[in-house]
């Protein structure tokens, strides 16, 4: 979107492994493919020419499958790795030229992480974890007590503080890496596969309570993880790297409707639609009907085509006239269908089809689908969404 | 007759060479170096005579209360108890103090070197493939070569035999202490520096106390090599229990060797214990679970 600013730009940056990287810069530059490399150097291909633009406030996923260059990747943000070529450009500051106390400060201050496996130090209790950052930044210890006991309470380990890591199940350990990164009020957040050790529950859990926290802090987090389902449930945009190349970047219904080529297509084909397809791109139009102006003439030429939905004078949904029940009650089923005092179910549009089931399951055999005004917009069956879930 | 194998150079001035090189740093450097060592034998010796000073109660109540300390386990406490009352009643008490007074100083001593050339090799690659091969052929150097240029710069007593014994007993420390901080987890090397820590902090916060419970290994390993040293540093004046196993040999008292040995046995079953259960302690902290 262009309205918000960029607050990471990633040029041309090249990674490659191995004894004399520069030597074949050259020969990648010309696109030797990453077999072809080890085969003649070699030299290993971490990444090849990826540039990004990363939007401050945003959550932008970094997917791909295993060995595609994703940790490397995102090992350069805070220069855990040095790229062989390009720069990485943050708040106008270019990354690659901080000398090494300037690095220091930036990663104090700028950027935290949280570890695929916690990288939690085993021998410091929940709390020392936690305020890590803020001690060997010189905080007084009284201070970062404070701070970091405000971190444990938002990540929910109250009464952990003075635990050891070992003591504490996986999930709990990751939300010490949290709290951990959350502590030094970075305002970037950097995530490798944070919950890919995780159990799914567990793991819905993290995720449920990263966007929470994200909807409150507004941080810019770069989230890596191989699990398409993930990446459409937190990020707000989608890097799909393959090979240690971009493929496509777009958000999560731009690379359901539009892969790039067969290898996006191929990760988006398992994909569970129903939690990114919205009922309202697959609502059926419906015409509206004042109360007072249901007849049985009215009825009849509307419903040729569609169906139509019963609004009360305000416009708010009522009731819904299938052609079905049309064709079997005529108007005798009208005079019915005006009198029912129950209000018809509604459906927001942005809902996404599994978010609909359970009121689709409650409702007779159609719902209404809103706008964000609570205006009728058109209507659901159940069989509409069943279809649409087939058809992938 | 087989044939001899060809004398390709002269060894006899090759050896001349060497050792008159030698006598020179003896004659130019001797008594420098015998001045810059005098703080460690007054070290050894202070450690020895208040040992020795001690009222012997003291002694076995400490050493078992250390036992127990680190094994929580009466029975390993009521061992060390009668080892130690055992070694005074055969009659050894001063000499196995001055032993242990050796010991201590040297395995002290060791550490201080050897953990910090631990960490210098931990850090490079060049580094340890140099320093590998030179703890292999002082691991594998038959001890008595190391007296000689100790004997020849300090003359016999204790100073060349506290050196020879931290030569001999210093590899384990290093070995372990550069092979504990490689070990270290990658991420969570990765995860301080994330945040930012120098590489000091590093080795303060995280390498080193991870890498703790190998470090303990080596100084484990440290430990009982010094004490089995003493037995030959006492050729070269160390005094101690060794002493009185020379003594056995020299007088050919059977008696006397055979106790003398008890009581180094004793020992390092007491120290022994002591640096394992200490070393386990550590490592349940840090690797449960996870
Ligand atoms: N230190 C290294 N030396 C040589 N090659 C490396 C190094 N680190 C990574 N690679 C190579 O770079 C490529 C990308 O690795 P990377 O760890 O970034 O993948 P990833 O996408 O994070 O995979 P995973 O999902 O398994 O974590 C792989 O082919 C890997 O072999
Ligand atoms: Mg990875």
């Amino acid at each position: 979107m262009a309205d918000k600013s960029i607050k990471i730009t990633v040029e041309n940056i090249f990674k490659i492994f191995g004894s004399n990287p520069d030597s074949v810069m050259d020969q990648v530059r010309a696109g030797a493919s990453k077999s072809e490399l080890l085969e003649k150097t070699g030299h290993v291909i971490g990444i090849r020419d990826v540039s990004l633009k990363i939007p401050a406030g945003e959550t932008f996923v970094i997917m791909g499958l295993s060995g595609s260059g994703k940790s490397t990747l995102i090992r350069h943000f805070n220069r855990l790795i040095e790229p062989t070529a390009g720069k990485i450009i943050i708040d106008d500051v270019n990354v690659m030229n901080l000398g090494e106390a300037a690095l220091r400060e930036f990663r104090r201050n700028k950027i935290s992480m949280v570890f695929q496996r916690f990288a939690l130090l085993p021998h410091k209790t929940v709390l020392e974890n936690v305020i890590y950052g803020l001690v060997i930044a010189g905080m007084k210890k009284a201070a970062a007590i404070v701070h970091g006991m405000e971190q444990i309470d938002l990540v929910g380990l109250n009464g952990f503080e003075n635990h050891y890591p070992n003591q504490l199940s996986g999930g709990m350990q990751q939300r010490v890496g949290l709290a951990r990164a959350l502590a030094t009020d970075a305002e970037i957040l950097l995530m490798d596969e944070a919950f890919s050790a995780l159990d799914p529950l567990i793991r819905n859990d993290m995720q449920d309570q990263l966007k929470e926290l994200q909807a409150r802090l507004h941080k810019t987090i770069v989230f890596i993880t191989h699990d398409l389902d993930e990446a459409l449930r937190i990020g707000d945009t989608i890097a799909i790297l393959k090979d240690g190349e971009l493929r496509q970047v777009g958000s999560g219904a731009e690379i359901l409707l539009n892969p790039a080529d067969d290898y996006v297509e191929r990760f988006v084909r398992d994909v569970n639609r129903a939690r990114i397809v919205t009922i309202g791109s697959i609502a059926r139009p419906a015409a509206q009907l004042a109360c007072s102006k249901v007849t049985a003439a009215s009825c009849k030429k509307l419903l040729t085509t569609q169906e139509a939905i019963i609004v009360t004078e305000a416009g708010k949904p009522k009731n819904i006239i299938s052609r079905e029940f049309f064709a079997r009650y005529g108007s005798a089923g009208l005079k019915s269908k005006k009198s029912e005092t129950d209000d018809v179910a509604c459906i927001n549009q942005s809902a996404t089809l599994e978010e609909s089931f359970s009121m689709l399951a409650n409702s007779d055999e159609m719902a209404v689908v809103i706008d964000e005004g609570s205006k009728p917009v058109g209507v659901i069956t159940p069989k509409v969404v069943l279809k649409a879930m087939a058809r992938c | 007759m087989a044939e001899n194998f060809p004398q390709i150079f002269d060894t006899r001035s090759f050896r001349i060479n060497i050792d008159e090189a030698f006598n020179w740093i003896v004659a130019n450097y001797g008594e420098p170096l015998e001045i810059l060592f005098l703080p460690v034998l007054k070290m050894l010796i202070v450690m020895e005579k208040f040992l020795q000073w001690l009222p012997w109660y003291v002694v076995l109540i400490a050493l078992s209360g250390l036992t127990y300390l680190a094994c929580r386990s009466w029975k390993a406490t009521l061992g060390t108890a009668v080892m130690m009352f055992l070694i005074g009643v055969i009659g050894i008490w001063d000499p196995a103090m001055s032993t242990i007074a050796l010991m201590l100083t040297s395995t002290l001593l060791a550490v201080l070197v050897g953990v910090p050339v631990g960490v210098i090799m931990s850090r490079s690659n060049t580094m340890q493939s140099i320093t590998l091969p030179v703890l292999d052929i002082m691991q594998t150097m038959p001890i008595f070569v190391y007296l000689i240029p100790f004997v020849m710069l300090f003359g016999p007593g204790k100073i060349p035999a506290l050196l020879a014994t931290i030569v001999f007993a210093i590899p384990p420390v290093i070995r372990l202490t550069n092979l504990g901080i490689r070990q270290v987890d990658a991420e969570v090397i990765e995860g301080v520096t994330s945040f930012g820590a120098t590489p000091r902090q590093r080795l303060m916060t995280a390498q080193i106390p991870l890498a703790m419970p190998t470090i303990m290994a080596g100084i484990n390993q440290t430990t009982m090599m010094a004490l089995s040293m003493v037995v030959i540093a006492s050729m070269i004046g160390a005094g101690g229990l060794g002493y009185q196993v020379l003594q056995g040999i020299q007088r050919l008292e059977v008696s006397r060797g055979l106790l003398a040995g008890l009581g180094i046995v004793f020992l390092a079953i007491i120290f022994d214990r002591i640096a394992q259960a200490y070393g386990r302690r550590m490592q349940q902290h840090l690797h449960m679970g996870s």
